[in-house]
Order: C-alpha cells, then structure tokens, then sequence
C-alpha cells in the first residue's frame, strides 16, 4: 500500500494503461504542456510526447467528437474535460454519437472511450462552475457513468473504464484531487458496477457517491456516537448500477438514505429512492429519504454555497428522520 | 487545390472531346462503372420513394436523386481498404457507392432484421463498418469531429489514409465544422471536407442564411485551400476528388470542396418544396449528371443506348430482388430491443 493523492491515483491509472496500450491517448485543454488544469496528467507529456498527450484548443464540442471518432476507428482516447461544466458545450457528441453509435449501427461500432474530468461544486465559483451533472449523463442508455470517492477505487475504476469498451463518463471533482487514501501497490482493475460497503452497519444504509461519501462516512461516525449504527454503500459506478448490493443492504437495516449532491428533481439520488422504495417496499420501516442538493443555482457566497449542499448535519437529519428518532 | 485541374494518372481526363473514341479500354470501364453506379443510385432511390408511398418505409427518407455524381465521383476516387467516409443522413447514395448490398439496405429501410443496422438505424442510419462507411449520421454537422477523429487515428496509426467527411450546406455553420477544420489543420489530419451543397438545408436557400455564398472560401480562416466543384459532372467530381485525397493523403492535410449539386426532390419524402420554382428545378435536370454522363460515353463511342438500356433493366431486377428481400425478411425479435446497448 501507499498513501496517494486522488490526482496521483489518476495519473497512475493513465500512466499504466498508456504504457500497456499504444491506442491509449490523451485528449484535453491544458493535459500536455501545462501538466493539467488540475495535475492529474502532470508528467505525461514527457512521457508519452505530444501524439498521445494532446492538447486541445477550447472547443469542448470538437475534441470530444473527434475522441469519438478516434474510439470507433480502433483507439482508446481518454478525453480530459476541465471541468464537467464544460462538457454541456459537448453535449450533442456524448447523446447523440457516443451513447448511440452501436446501437443504431446494429452493433457494429464499439465506442472504447473515457470522458473524465471534475464535477460537482468546488468552492467559489458560482453558478456556470458549480454544477453536478451525474443525473444527465446517468438518464443516457448506451452510457456508463462513474464516479469515484477514494484514490483506491479512482485508480482501479479509472483503469477499467480504459479498458472498457464502452463510452465511460468518469466523474471526479476539484475538491477531491488532494485527497489521499491508501492505493495497493500492483495492478489494481476494480470492475464498473461494483458497488462496495464502505461501513457496515445494521440500522440504517446510507448510500452516496464520489465527494460526498466522505460527509456520509463523517456522518456515520458521528451517528455511531449516538448509538446508531449505519452502513454506507458507495455505489462507485451509477451505469451500471449495483442494485443487489443496494437491496441487500437495505434488506439488512430496513431503512435507507440517498445522498446525491446533485439537483433533486430526476435526479441519480431520486431515481435510486424509488427503486429501493419499489424493489424493497416490504422491507422498509420509513419512507426512504434523499438528501440532495438544493434546488437551486449555485451562489457565491460561501455560507450560501455551502447551505445548498449536502452536509453531515442534513445527513444525520435525514437518518433521524428515518428512524423516527 | 485551387485551380488544380489534375487529371487522373492512369487514364485521359475524357470529357466527350472524342478521345479514345470506340476504344474500350480501362477508360471505357471507369466510366461505364461511374454510371453504373449513378444509375443504381438513382433506381434505388426511385424504388425507395415509391416504398415509402406504400408506407413500407417511415419516417425521415432523404432521397439522394440528382445529387448521385457526387457520391460516385468521389468515393470513386478513393480506396476504402484504408480510405474512410464519414457522411450524413441523406445516406444511400453512399452506401450504395460504397459497394453496400441494395437488399440489406433495402432491408434496413423496411426495418428487418436483416437490415445493414439490424433494423434499428433505418433510413438516416446506413453503417459498414467492414467498409469503413462510417454513417449515415442524423444531427446535422455532428459527423464533422468524428470524421475528423477517424483521421487522427490513420494520421497517429500513419496508415495512408484519408477520411471523406461530407456535409451539405446547411452543416457549415455548425461551430462544429470550425471547431474540426480548426484541429484538423493543427494537427495536420489527412482529410477532405466536402460540402456538398445542394442549395437547401431544408427548405432554406443556403444564400438566405449565409455571409459568404461561396463556401469555398470557408477553410481559409483555418489555412486550408478549398475550391469549388461542378457536382452535376461525375468525372469533374472525380477527378478534383482524386487530386484532394492524394494531397491530404501524401502531405497530411485538410482539404476543403464544395461540390455543388441539386436535389430534385424535397429535403424528405414529407417535403412538397414549395421554396424553389419549377424553373430552378428543371434548370438543373437539363444538367443531370446521368444524362449528361450518358450523352459523353455514347458521343464518344465507349457505350451505347441499348446498353444502358441493359443497365436499367439490370437495375430494375436488383431493385426487385431488393424489395422481395425486404418484404421476406422477419422483423426483429423482441429481445434486439436490448441488444447492442453496450459491447
């Protein structure tokens, strides 16, 4: 094992695929000669040279279609957006090329490609950055959407959706890349559609994703204090989605959470409360509760920005709730 | 390529000038193999709007008639084993070009399960991915970076190659033609442009919605050479066609044609075109590329009426057996709804 940062997770997972496939590229604004707008890509350049590290002029639409392109003729192009509220200038590439390319050919395309980059809120920076954008990209057929909360699962996430022959959405986020976690050393391929507990428990079963799981594991220790004892499941992928690992939690604690920072109305967070209010009805004490982002454009203001956030207290609120405590 | 008028290297540039007159060689055989193309084309796309009037084919149907010299002067001029076309969904003409089989496409268009795309791309959606037909795209100009991305792969693979991406007039002000053409010739891919401007996007006149009318001007602002093309004639098509893929191809580049040509037809089965006069309409058909094409190899002596008479009654048993295929061929199962989602 070793302690590493998001980011370096990242650009191990990069790294080791790039020098174990040739058809593995980079394509972004600012990857190559300025090391990446966040430094995941820091180094690869150099590495690898300016053929597969690319840098991109800012036109999100454009390289993204042409990593399309790239994919359906045979290469693996990792598309680096800056941040995932830049790729709704990429939009019509991702539904309409990416997403459907194999399907409305009749199978005859494979479409082996990553669009990754941060999502969701930072800090300060309003409304146009500030977006988490999961609930798009998950309503999309023919998309797998990922979405990581530790370096450990970053890389081995990462790595398989490379390798993956599908178009892969990786979400992570700015806040994220300096967090650090324990990486084991080696290869390291966890499979999309995995889901993993990252605490078990026996009340309630919390269920969360990329950066907020950190505020749901905080909330859980903090519930435990209180003599309430949750399971959190972090979902790692959205599409496909792990719903056994959903069910047989939820099974288990009879009660259940959803955090998803994202806008609640159609969202990731209010589509898995209805399949486990659905798929779980007889084995629910409480209706099952989302806590979400608020209904709202992000603000500026920090106080306010944060107040439009999922928090451990709206967490511990959401459990209490469920538990009618 | 402005101004380039280069010829094709293994054969006169015969444009009815009485060259080779009654020699039947490899000429003859070019030419009567661009008109055979043409012809198919054009029978195909007869036989396909009379389907649709017997409602065995729905919803959007682009016809390609009228325009059938572009796609056949073009694709003529390429080598699919390592060349690539990239297009839109006004499909059949290259499709048919491409050497795709009229029954499965036929097939396709009834929405069978033996359909090129299984039933599940219809009209708008024709793929070979064996014959690097890359589409068949619906979303106007939406193609355009993905045909730019196949030729980053031939340019990063240094395979030779060199992408067709084709577009009509109304596509060339989507940001994503200048986004492509912009990282196109940064990045030096081997790839030509081709507007094929039939006048209309839709029912508009490309001069209505336009700052510049002559498109070929529209690669300068990204440094690269554009011309304009005389879409009525095959071997013009052809041969300016020929010379573009070979100088992107040996000096890695994006070229940018505007080939002009006309649709007789509304933009869909579902168009009246009530936008253009008679007059236009019938103007153009005094330059039909079949005719025209036609009238050249009979005055130069390279083939006759009565074998183009054999063409068409040859065409007319492949559309037959098209159609008999089509209306033969099973629905799909059920169960390929959810098939080929995912690889």
């Amino acid at each position: 094992m070793s302690l590493i940062t998001f980011r370096e997770a990242l650009r191990a997972a990069i790294d080791e695929e790039m020098a174990r496939d040739d058809s593995v590229l980079l394509i972004g604004e600012e990857v190559g000669q300025y090391n990446g707008a966040y430094k995941v890509s820091q180094g690869l350049l150099e590495k690898y040279g300016p053929q597969r590290v690319i840098d991109t002029p800012i036109s999100e639409g454009g390289f993204t279609g042409i990593g399309i392109g790239a994919a359906i003729a045979g290469l693996r192009p990792i598309v680096e957006w800056m941040t995932f509220n830049f790729s709704l200038q990429a939009m019509d590439q991702i539904f309409s090329n990416a997403s459907k390319m194999r399907y409305m050919s009749g199978g005859q395309f494979s479409v082996p490609i990553v669009f990754r980059g941060p999502n969701g809120p930072a800090e300060y920076l309003a409304s146009q950055h500030s977006q988490a954008l999961q609930s798009i990209y998950s309503h999309v057929p023919g998309l797998k959407v990922v979405a990581p909360s530790n370096p450990a699962d970053a890389k081995g996430l990462l790595k398989s959706a490379i390798r993956d022959d599908n178009p892969v959405v990786f979400m992570e986020a700015e806040l994220m890349y300096s967090w650090k976690g324990e990486v084991p050393e080696g290869e390291l391929l966890i499979p999309l559609g995995s889901a993993d507990v990252k605490r078990p428990g026996k009340d309630v079963t919390l269920i969360g994703f990329s950066k907020p799981l950190r505020m749901v594991l905080e909330a859980a220790e903090q519930l435990a204090a209180q003599g309430i004892d949750a399971e959190v499941v972090d979902l790692r992928s959205i599409r496909p989605l792990d719903e056994a690992a959903i069910y047989d939690s939820v099974r288990k604690t009879n009660r259940c959470v959803v955090v998803d920072e994202a806008w609640p109305f159609a969202s990731v967070g209010s589509h898995i409360a209805w399949l486990v209010s659905h798929n779980c009805f007889d084995d629910l004490d409480a209706a099952v509760e989302l806590v979400s982002g608020e209904d709202v454009p992000m603000p500026y203001n920090h106080s306010l920005e944060l107040a439009a956030q999922p928090s451990v207290e709206k967490i511990i609120d959401a459990v209490k709730r469920a538990l009618y405590a | 390529m402005a101004g380039t008028k280069a010829a094709r290297a293994d054969a006169p540039a015969a444009s009815g000038d009485g060259a080779e007159s009654g020699v039947r060689g490899p000429e003859a055989a070019f030419q009567v193999e661009l008109l055979r193309k043409m012809l198919l084309i054009r029978r195909f796309e007869e036989r396909a709007a009379q389907m649709y009037g017997l409602k065995k084919i729905g919803g959007f149907c682009h016809l390609y008639i009228g325009q059938e010299a572009v796609a056949v002067g073009a694709i003529g001029a390429i080598d699919l084993s390592r060349d690539y076309i990239v297009a839109a969904y006004r499909d059949h003409g290259y499709a048919l070009a491409c050497g795709m089989e009229p029954r499965l496409l036929m097939a396709e268009l009834f929405g069978k399960a033996t359909g090129v795309s299984r039933g599940k791309g219809g009209s708008m959606h024709f793929f070979d991915a064996g014959r690097h037909m890359y589409g068949g795209n619906g979303i106007v100009g939406a193609q355009i970076p993905v045909a730019t991305g196949v030729a980053l792969k031939i340019h990063y693979r240094k395979e030779g190659g060199v992408v067709l991406c084709w577009f009509g007039d109304g596509a060339i002000h989507e940001g994503s033609f200048h986004e492509s053409l912009n990282m196109a010739k940064i990045w030096d891919l081997p790839i030509v442009y081709i507007c094929e401007n039939n006048h209309y996007g839709m029912g508009t006149d490309f001069r209505r919605v336009s700052s510049v009318t002559d498109f070929a001007v529209m690669g300068a602002s990204y440094g690269i050479p554009g011309s304009q093309v005389n879409g009525m004639d095959v071997l013009e098509v052809h041969r300016e066609v020929s010379a573009a893929a070979e100088k992107a191809r040996s000096e890695s580049t994006p070229i940018f044609l505007e080939i002009l040509t006309y649709r007789y037809r509304g933009h869909s089965m579902s168009d009246p075109a009530k936008y253009r006069t008679p007059e236009e309409l019938e103007s153009y058909k005094k330059q039909d590329p079949i005719v025209i094409q036609k009238a050249r190899m009979i005055e130069s002596g390279i083939f006759t009426e009565a074998e183009f008479a054999a063409l068409d009654a040859e065409f007319k048993t492949i559309c037959d057996d098209a159609v008999k295929f089509a209306e033969e061929s099973p629905e799909p199962e059920l169960s390929a709804l959810s098939e080929d989602v995912f690889a």
